[in-house]
């Protein structure tokens, strides 16, 4: 060292003073340690999922099958299925996105596009990003009050659907307005200086260069309606359902009907629900079988939502 | 009128330097046309909440002839571009005094009772940062005529053709209209930007330092673009190059705090400025 010190004078042995170096080796081990703690923490998590899903992968698998999935409800363990849970839960979704897309993106481009900045505006973004902090059950409450009684929508898919709109609403706006904050405003203003006016801005770019986001936000959103049990059970969902509800696609004119939504039904966690709780243990195969149903279903709509972000990302980069 | 005429005609005074101070090309093309006014900025004053951003500014803009902004950051010099096409009607708490009478209308651009999207129809701007949608070359282009109605696909694709002709960018992206406008080269960008705005035929087109964001080469091409703009186009260019305003500008409008310091032929203000205050920035003395 001291050798080739010799032979090149000009460049020091060491870049930085004795000090400096006991300072930065300290600040090099704490980093190290936060990698350790992170990826720790990371995989602890990780696996508790992993354990949990296969250990309701193992404990269902005598259920697994095509008659699983075709067969009501029944008495005897063996021969029930989860056929009405889980078209009832597509079903409850339908209706969730039908009235939480239009209404959470119409919200998020009022708040970020139109809406000034005054005290107004304020008070109800606060509210907004409260309302994703209310406990599921109140939600329940005030849609057992409103959509069930006053607007006497009954014990139906329309008002799980409701239910579970305002529930995820929060979630749905505040991923939308981060997704149309994030059209820059120099794409805005090429609009606005070819004369488009605040409506072509919005309809022709922010909403469709932020689409990518806000569908990720729904998604995200009805991966977490999709477990909801606490508000569905508030509304009175049955929990013993024999049979479906109407198709919405019929072989006559019209084709479409809407008499579904007023239709009973049950989804799939009130049907775990309703298997858990049961004291014979025969059931107890079936509850397992249908959370693994439950969770493939939630990590597929992730899955989904992860895979609409990486193309529109590949589609859009600014 | 006819004395803001005799004013822009007016021949410059006896000449101070006998060198230019920054160098204007030989042989320059430019030739100082009979004047026609296509704007008068009378008393315009700009407000940003209660913060004056521009003071008093009068000047007339010249029709079809290319006029520099130029002056230190923070002068005001973009503000008062963004005055023409209304930009700041977007932000909340701006104000606008005085007028900008576009002729031969004879409106007021920045008058209480006129539309700010009427305004944007027929004054173009491009940005800094070349920023094209990211939709297709032609989509691009077809846009402002699209808000200006026209929908017929063979009209679309005529003017569509005419205004990439225009912005010397047909013969690069002719065979790929299709195809991603976000593809293209920064150079190119900034080319279809022009290419954007010239589609609707605007009566003034605004650049806002459009080549900050390029390497030379594609800066050497918009500048020789802008130069050609000028046989169907008003230019108003905002630049912190000098160079740049004394190639291709005709006339040149130096600002200083707000203020509207000096106006005057390009030539006169790079060769023989009568304000001290121009004569220190565009020798690089502050800015």
């Amino acid at each position: 060292m001291s050798a080739s010190n010799a032979s090149v004078s000009h460049i020091p042995s060491k870049l930085v003073a004795d000090a400096a170096m006991k300072s930065l080796q300290r600040h090099k081990l704490i980093d190290q340690l936060f990698v350790i703690l992170g990826m720790t923490i990371l995989f602890a998590s990780l696996l508790t999922l992993a354990v949990l899903f296969l250990d309701l992968v193992r404990d269902g698998a005598p259920r697994f099958g095509w008659d699983f999935f075709t067969n009501f409800p029944s008495r005897n363990a063996q021969r029930a299925g989860i056929l009405s849970a889980w078209v009832g839960t597509c079903l409850v979704m339908l209706a969730t996105v039908c009235v939480a897309m239009p209404v959470g993106v119409a919200a998020a481009v009022y708040l970020e596009e139109y809406a000034p900045k005054n005290i107004f505006t304020a008070i109800i973004e606060i509210n907004v990003t409260n309302l994703a902090g209310v406990p599921s059950i109140i939600y329940g409450l005030l849609a057992l009050g409103l959509f069930v009684y006053k607007l006497e929508l009954g014990q139906s898919i329309a008002s799980a659907g409701l239910t579970l709109a305002l529930l995820i609403l929060p979630i749905v706006i505040v991923a939308s307005r981060e997704a149309i904050r994030a059209v820059p405003r120099n794409i805005r203003e090429a609009a606005y200086a070819l004369g488009a006016t605040r409506w072509e801005v919005t309809a022709h770019h922010v909403v469709p260069y932020s689409s990518g986001g806000i569908l990720t936000g729904l998604i995200i959103g009805l991966s977490r309606a999709i477990g909801e049990t606490a508000p569905i059970i508030t509304i009175g969902a049955l929990a013993f359902i024999a049979f479906l509800p109407t198709p919405p696609i019929g072989s006559e004119f019209p084709y479409l009907s809407f008499t579904w939504l007023s239709d009973p039904f049950t989804v799939m966690p009130i049907q775990m629900f309703n298997w858990v709780s049961r004291p014979d243990t025969a059931f107890q195969v079936n509850a397992a079988a249908a959370g693994a149903v439950l969770l493939v279903m939630t990590l597929a709509m992730n899955g989904i939502a992860i895979y609409v972000r990486y193309r529109f990302r590949k589609k859009i980069n600014w | 009128m006819a004395t803001e005429s005799d004013s822009l005609t007016q021949s410059p005074s006896a000449a101070k330097h006998a060198a230019p101070l920054v160098s204007v090309p030989k042989n320059d093309t430019r030739t100082v046309r009979a004047l026609q006014i296509k704007a008068l900025v009378e008393n315009l004053n700009f407000y940003y909440g209660e913060k004056a951003a521009l003071k008093n500014i009068n000047m007339p803009i010249a029709d079809k002839q290319v006029t520099a902004l130029i002056g230190p950051s923070g002068c005001g010099k973009s503000t008062f571009l963004r005055c023409f096409n209304r930009m700041h009607d977007l932000q909340a708490d701006t104000r606008y005094e005085g007028s900008i009478t576009l002729q031969p209308d004879n409106i007021n651009l920045i008058g209480k009772g006129v539309d700010p999207i009427e305004v944007r129809m027929r004054i173009g701007m491009v940005f800094q940062k070349p920023n094209p949608f990211p939709k297709s070359i032609f989509e691009n282009v077809a846009y402002g005529l699209r808000l200006h109605g026209l929908n017929n696909r063979i009209q679309l694709a005529e003017q569509v053709e005419q205004a990439l002709r225009g912005a010397a960018l047909w013969d690069e992206v002719k065979d790929r209209l299709q195809e991603s406008a976000l593809a293209l080269s920064g150079g190119q960008m900034q080319r279809l930007c022009i290419a954007r705005a010239l589609a609707t035929k605007p009566e003034i087109l605004l650049f806002d330092e459009p080549t900050s964001a390029l390497d030379p080469i594609a800066t050497a091409k918009i500048e020789e673009l802008i130069s050609t703009l000028r046989d169907q186009v008003t230019v108003l260019i905002v630049t912190h190059n000098m160079q740049q305003a004394a190639r291709v500008s005709d006339y040149t409008a130096f600002m200083y705090l707000g203020e509207l310091v000096e106006f005057d032929e390009a030539t006169k203000i790079f060769t023989n400025p009568s304000k001290k205050a121009t004569e220190d920035y565009i020798t690089g003395r502050y800015g």
